[in-house]
């Protein structure tokens, strides 16, 4: 309402949010978080035995994690942020106003971090002579990938459910809302596993034509990873029962999508019959690591990414309608102006609009505009989710009536309990109902203000 | 449309006090834009350093040692862009996103923009001996790496300038026509220029630093010789300021303008022009790095500490009439928000134009079951006079079907279960069962 609406019609801003978003925690918990730890360990137990096949293959290993997190994972973390401030500026601003010392202290520590990966990485050969300084600078930088991770979580999960924080407002009690810890139990245990099998996927290249190396590659790997499971379905059952009810509510909707909705049951054994997979390949490299076919190490590791994916869908899902819970929906409206809104329109109280006044000449226009407003944070035109596809699911092909279509808006949030309550008045209902009818045959998509800034082509059906 | 438009600001306390935050956002900015600088500057020093070694091999190695520098502080630059970012967002936010959202295309791509870039730059250092037999590609690798990065800052650029004008908002139609307004490119060719000027000063101490070996790390080439070539292209890209400087100030669009600012560009200019007669002696100097080297970067950064300042001066400047705009309609806006917040608990909203007072229950089945529920008609579902058939005298079974509905009829989708209060589920069915067809039915 306060921002020129940037919006992505073919896409759809969701998506734009949750691609890097997911591509950074792939990124993040198995090279980083839990790499960290594993690298340092692995330098250790290789120093221990005064194995240099083993360093070797330690170093290595962190090449990979050191390229891919000083690139795509320190600009996808950026690029979370760049994207939220694109797609929802009034959650990410007031989020900065609640958080801003936990974003300035976690952004202290990634500052440690990165000086602790240069210096651990670019000294590995010089400081050979030092090894147990080296080992030391390792669980350093183990420890504040950790507690980088450990911070931002406080941030996803006062994003999920702010708990006392609506009616205290400070700092502290919205850093330990009731899902912090839960989703942080969960999470740190995950994230070795991750980096377990991606060590794993790794060791598979780095240990060509050396069977010795690899069999006990494998086997140190796969103990690894399965020391870290007991713990991660511990973290999961913990995060599982935090999660508010009315959250859990929009579990089944969140994995798959509405009309994937009542297969729920069926998704969640094909998510066991993949825990079941990562749990027997690793118990089989950790007893038979000489029988363990090759493919074994590459596809956990692939699992393990599309497990990570489904927890950040469902994460990011599950808190709809909100996007800061129980204060601001997710089309930026804050929950406390919503009766003004109903009172005199959202038209009327955004800054950007293009229409103000409703007549009887400029009504599908004026309801484009609502659309933009209310509507384009989860839906486009034309392209992913489409506002058109989804009346189509409801009143079917043939021609929707209008008044039908507006009684739907007044109401869908009890239809539907992950959309926000209509956010206008009732004239302004009518008029969305009536663009959602004139476009209904020709689904327009919708432009963004990146594109046509304040005017650009009329929305579909100003001509009418 | 208004010419200007003034939004509301978020409805939530600074974080800190609003000096502070400045202060924040001045320093932490001059660090990261150093770390920018010597970035930047180092990839392009590298480029030429390895075009000479096509033809004296000597400087292909210290196109490998500038390199390494780069490795460090690109990284050091990202992370430390986060802290300034950080600040900016707290204290301007509103102005912004804004100038995000306008140019959002160009904003999301400095994402895979930035990451390839420094993908590039580490292809290029790794396969430095790799590729020594095809030095066409490596220089081509080591190129596009340093063009992409070169794109980077004229992102940035094109929204912190943007963020300064609301009344250029209502103009501006994607990222070329934001880097198109005045100003942008000066300040763009201006930021090169010290980038230059900064990590050629940065490389002649690095290079002649006391724990160097000089002569093992870098056989075949003279340290003198090398310290006078950088010095001189410090000493170039700070005389070339003479007039980028100028021309920036010229293009700035006056309404920031104060007298205390162009007194600190004074102070600043002074400083610089201090600086480069310095440089010149300098770099006239056949003997190491003497003292006055060290004079030459005390001023320089003076002068960039002052431009820093001047950068705030001149947003606090330009933004401040609007900004006094947006608190006064913050404010309305709050006082009408909570207004109605207060009528609503009261039981007493204000009625649109053409909407009539409803009793409990009907407010409750306009906002749940109208959408698929008619009077007479069948919508998505059967019409009430149907429903009160089924169930009159019979409330509780209807509330249990709302609660849990099955599948009754054919040829007609499933009715979702609605989630309410329980006296919402008892006024809902009083209205459907006793209340419709007590009066003439009106709505329709
Ligand atoms: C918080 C995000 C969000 C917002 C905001 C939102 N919706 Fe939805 N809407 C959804 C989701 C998610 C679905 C289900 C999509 C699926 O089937 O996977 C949905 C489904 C729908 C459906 C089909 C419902 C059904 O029962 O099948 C319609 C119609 C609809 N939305 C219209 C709108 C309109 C009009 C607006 C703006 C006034 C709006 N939505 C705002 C998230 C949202
Ligand atoms: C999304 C559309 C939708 C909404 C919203 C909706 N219904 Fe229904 N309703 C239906 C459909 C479809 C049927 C027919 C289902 C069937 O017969 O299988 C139905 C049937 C019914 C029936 C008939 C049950 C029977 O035994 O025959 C009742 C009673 C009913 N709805 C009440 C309500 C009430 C009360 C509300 C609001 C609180 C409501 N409905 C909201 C779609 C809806």
């Amino acid at each position: 309402m306060d921002f020129p609406v940037f919006h992505l019609d073919f896409l759809g801003n969701r998506m734009l949010v949750a691609g890097i978003a997911v591509l950074h925690v792939f990124v993040n918990h198995p090279f980083a978080v839990g790499a960290m730890p594993l690298v340092a360990a692995l330098e250790w137990s290789g120093w221990r035995r005064g194995d240099a096949g083993w360093d070797r293959l330690a170093y290595r290993i962190l090449t990979v994690c050191f390229v891919v997190t000083t690139t795509v994972g320190a600009l996808t973390g950026v690029g979370i942020w760049f994207a939220t401030s694109l797609v929802n500026p009034a959650a990410i601003g007031s989020l900065i106003r609640v958080f801003f010392f936990a974003w300035f202290a976690e952004w202290l520590v990634f500052v440690t971090e990165v000086l602790c990966i240069m210096a651990y990485y670019l000294t590995w050969k010089p400081m050979a002579g030092r090894k147990g300084l080296h080992v030391a600078l390792g669980a350093a930088l183990a420890v504040a990938s950790w507690v980088t991770m450990a911070i931002i979580t406080a941030i996803l999960g006062f994003m999920m459910d702010p708990g006392s924080w609506l009616e205290r407002t400070s700092f502290l009690s919205g850093v330990f809302n009731p899902i912090y810890l839960p989703q942080l139990a969960f999470r740190t245990p995950l994230a070795m596993v991750a980096a377990g099998l991606l060590a794993l996927f790794l060791a598979y290249f780095f240990t060509r034509g050396d069977d010795d190396l690899r069999r006990r590659a494998v086997r140190w790997l796969s103990l690894w990873s399965l020391a870290w499971l007991a713990p991660a379905a511990a973290g999961a059952l913990w995060y599982w029962r935090a999660i508010p009810a009315w959250m859990a509510g929009n579990l089944p909707v969140a994995l798959g999508t509405q009309r994937f909705a009542a297969w729920y049951d069926q998704l969640l054994v094909v998510l066991g019959v993949m825990v079941a997979a990562v749990l027997l390949t690793t118990l089989a490299g950790a007893l038979l690591p000489r029988r363990l076919p090759r493919v074994a190490l590459l596809v956990p590791f692939a699992l393990t990414l599309v497990l990570l994916g489904s927890f950040e869908r469902v994460r990011e899902f599950i808190r709809k309608p909100y996007v800061v819970g129980e204060y601001m929906y997710a089309n930026g409206v804050r929950v406390a102006d919503l009766p003004l809104l109903k009172e005199e329109g959202i038209l009327r109280h955004s800054a950007w609009a293009r229409v103000r006044d409703i007549t009887d000449a400029n009504r599908p226009a004026a309801g484009a505009e609502v659309f933009r407003l209310a509507c384009t944070r989860c839906h486009t035109a034309s392209g992913v989710n489409s506002v058109f596809d989804r009346l189509t699911g409801l009143y079917g092909a043939g021609d929707w009536d209008r008044e039908t279509v507006k009684y739907y808006l007044l109401g869908m949030h009890t239809a539907r309990p992950y959309m926000p309550p209509f956010p206008g008045t009732d004239v302004e209902a009518g008029a969305l109902a009536d663009y959602l009818v004139t476009a209904q045959r020709s689904h327009e998509p919708v432009p963004g203000a990146q594109d046509v800034g304040l005017d650009g082509p009329a929305p579909a059906g100003g001509e009418v | 449309m208004d010419p200007m438009p003034i939004p509301r600001d978020f409805l939530l306390p600074l974080p800190a006090a609003e000096g502070d935050l400045e202060l924040a956002l001045v320093v932490l900015f001059l660090a990261h834009i150093l770390l920018v600088n010597l970035m930047l500057g180092g990839a392009l020093l590298t480029l030429a350093a390895e075009v000479r070694g096509l033809t004296r091999p000597a400087y292909d190695r210290l196109a490998r040692t500038i390199a390494a520098t780069v490795t460090v502080n690109k990284s050091l630059a990202v992370v430390l862009g986060v802290g300034p970012l950080l600040a900016i967002n707290a204290l301007y936010g509103l102005w912004f996103y804004t100038a995000n959202a306008l140019t959002g295309r160009a904003w999301i791509l400095l994402v895979p923009l930035i990451a390839s870039a420094f993908l590039l730059l580490y292809l290029h250092k790794y396969t430095w001996d790799a590729l020594a037999g095809r030095k066409g590609l490596h220089l081509a690798i080591g190129a596009a790496g340093t063009l992409l990065l070169l794109a980077a800052p004229l992102v940035f650029l094109a929204n912190v300038n943007l963020m300064l004008f609301p009344g250029r908002w209502g103009e501006v139609r994607g990222f070329l026509s934001a880097v198109a307004l005045a100003n942008v490119l000066p300040r763009y060719l201006h930021f090169l220029l010290a980038s230059l000027a900064v990590a050629a000063l940065f490389l002649a101490g690095w290079l002649c630093r006391r724990g160097f070996d000089f002569a093992a790390e870098l056989p075949g080439l003279d340290r003198v010789a090398v310290k006078r070539e950088l010095l001189g292209v410090a000493l170039g890209a700070t005389a070339a300021q003479l007039l980028a400087g100028p021309l920036v100030l010229l293009t700035l669009p006056p309404h920031g303008l104060s007298w205390l600012l162009l007194g600190n560009l004074a102070v600043a200019i002074a400083f610089a022009a201090a600086a480069l007669v310095l440089l010149w002696r300098e770099s006239g100097i056949e003997g190491p790095l003497g003292p006055r080297f060290w004079l030459v970067v005390v001023l320089l950064g003076g002068t960039v500490g002052l431009m820093g300042l001047g950068r705030h001066l001149y947003r606090e400047q330009a933004l401040t009439p609007h900004r006094e705009l947006v608190a006064a309609h913050t404010a309305d806006f709050r006082a009408a928000s909570l207004g109605a917040e207060m009528r609503l608990a009261a039981g007493t909203p204000r009625l649109g134009p053409g909407e009539t007072a409803a009793s409990p229950g009907e407010k409750i089945f306009r906002a749940s079951c109208m959408a698929c529920h008619d009077v007479e008609t069948k919508r998505v579902g059967p019409p009430l006079r149907e429903i009160a058939g089924i169930y009159a005298g019979n409330p509780d079974g209807l509330i249990a079907w709302v609660k849990a509905p099955g599948r009754k009829r054919a040829g007609y989708p499933e009715m979702p279960p609605i989630t309410m209060q329980p006296p919402q589920y008892e006024a809902v069915a009083a209205y459907i069962l006793d209340e419709v067809f007590a009066t003439p039915s009106e709505s329709g």
